[in-house]
């Protein structure tokens, strides 16, 4: 495999692990949501995201040419190679820390997509302009929730701003510098991610500060993951209970 | 299935009318009112000899009811004679509301779902400002959104203030 094709595999099925990981993390408000219209919302969302993946794992099939289709990359592999940034495996928390969550990803998820959006490789164009439309509904979500909450009740704030604070040290490895992710910026097929913090962040402050809740330090001191491909103990729980049919029963058809 | 099919002119590629007529034949599995030709889901429809090759678009990327939508295409096809079926799905362009006809729309309000008040280009969906949503069932404009995410990943929950009942409303995307 040349080095753009894996470097291509890699970046879609980190594209493809952020979906999924996220989407089954949202899926667990589904029957616990605080109210009906917020359960409904959280799992429509993650229902957008596991779909994303569904797109993205098939196409790394095709890109790995090993014969390889979408289950197979959700149900088959194990935690070690997932790629999935950290923040997509933190915890639900209550639902502030999840809002602040949303945030951060629809965030991060929206400037990616609108590069991808002049991406050279035909597939990522085509899915980024049926994704960014959907995350733009999430963007909306979050921060109507980021205002509700913030400027609500005492506790409502207070409880928004622990959820803020408590993500903040796993948003830097969002824009992690993946190494292989170099050939593909300079083939035009990528963007340079590292290269979209500041403006995340510009955005992300602006929502916060107007929703009169405080921006977490920009020095804190942030973990990492994505560049090495480790992840936090959350990962192996989520991968137990998400495999956990496959695995019980190989080869399951229905 | 006789009738003359009106597409709207972005959605048409195919020449024959009778394999659009076949595919027509399928209803969307959550709003059995409209078919999957009125949503502008089908996209191309290719003959060689006895084998089809149906080209899909996805409404949303996570939507559940694609599955059954290219079984259901598939066997629309075979029931009509066809022996091999083949459905592919295309990403690009995305697909978007501005797709369904005006006709399909009234066919929205009059089952009781609101249809997307406005093209994608209109300014106001890029500013997250939706214009007014009429009331399917009394038409008044004193409508108000309950969630954005409703019943379906292509519907958000709205309510009237006048005629109190709530309805689903078909996103803009």
């Amino acid at each position: 495999m040349s080095t753009n094709k894996d470097a291509l595999l890699k970046f879609v099925l980190r594209l493809g692990d952020n979906n999924l990981i996220l989407g089954h993390r949202l899926s667990e408000w589904c029957s616990f949501g605080p109210f009906l219209e917020e359960d409904i919302a959280m799992s429509n969302i993650a229902l957008d995201y596991i779909g994303q993946a569904r797109v993205l794992y098939t196409y790394a099939g095709e890109v790995e040419g090993k014969g390889h289709a979408e289950d197979y990359f959700a149900y088959e592999r194990k935690e070690h190679s997932f790629t999935n940034a950290l923040l997509t495996e933190m915890p639900n928390g209550d639902f502030a820390q999840s809002i602040a969550r949303q945030l951060y990803y629809s965030a991060f998820a929206n400037l990616v997509l609108t590069a991808l959006l002049d991406s050279k490789d035909e597939t990522l164009k085509g899915y980024a302009g049926k994704a960014i439309k959907e995350t733009n509904y999430h963007m909306r979500h979050a921060l109507d929730w980021l205002h509700r909450l913030g400027e609500g009740t005492e506790e409502s704030h207070r409880r928004m701003q622990e959820g803020l604070n408590a993500l903040w040290m796993y948003t830097k490895d969002l824009f992690a510098d993946v190494e292989s992710d170099k050939a593909l910026a300079a083939a035009g097929i990528a963007p340079d991610v590292p290269a979209l913090y500041n403006q995340w962040f510009e955005t992300i402050s602006k929502a916060i500060r107007e929703a009169t809740l405080q921006v977490p330090d920009a020095k804190a001191w942030q973990m990492e993951g994505s560049r090495t491909n480790r992840h936090t103990e959350n990962l192996g729980y989520i991968i137990a209970e998400m495999q956990y049919v496959t695995r019980a029963y190989p080869g399951l058809q229905w | 299935m006789g009738e003359l099919i009106h597409l709207n002119p972005l959605v048409w590629t195919g020449k024959d009318p009778g394999l659009w007529a076949i595919a027509n034949e399928v209803v969307d599995p959550e709003i059995p009112v409209l078919t999957v030709v009125d949503m502008g889901i089908v996209r191309d429809i290719r003959q060689d000899g006895n084998n089809i090759e149906v080209s899909i678009t996805p409404t949303y990327t996570g939507c559940p009811a694609m599955d059954m939508i290219g079984d259901e295409i598939r066997n629309a096809f075979l029931r009509n004679g066809f022996a091999e079926v083949k459905i592919k799905t295309v990403l690009s362009p995305a697909w978007t509301t501005d797709w369904i006809s005006d006709e399909a729309k009234e066919k929205l309000r009059k089952y009781g779902i609101a249809p997307p008040a406005h093209t994608t280009a209109d300014k106001n969906v890029l500013l997250g400002k939706d214009k007014k949503v009429k009331c399917p069932r009394c038409g008044s404009e004193h409508t108000e959104m309950i969630s954005n995410f409703g019943s379906t990943a292509c519907k958000a929950l709205w309510k009237c203030t006048d005629c109190k009942e709530p309805f689903d409303y078909f996103k803009c995307i």
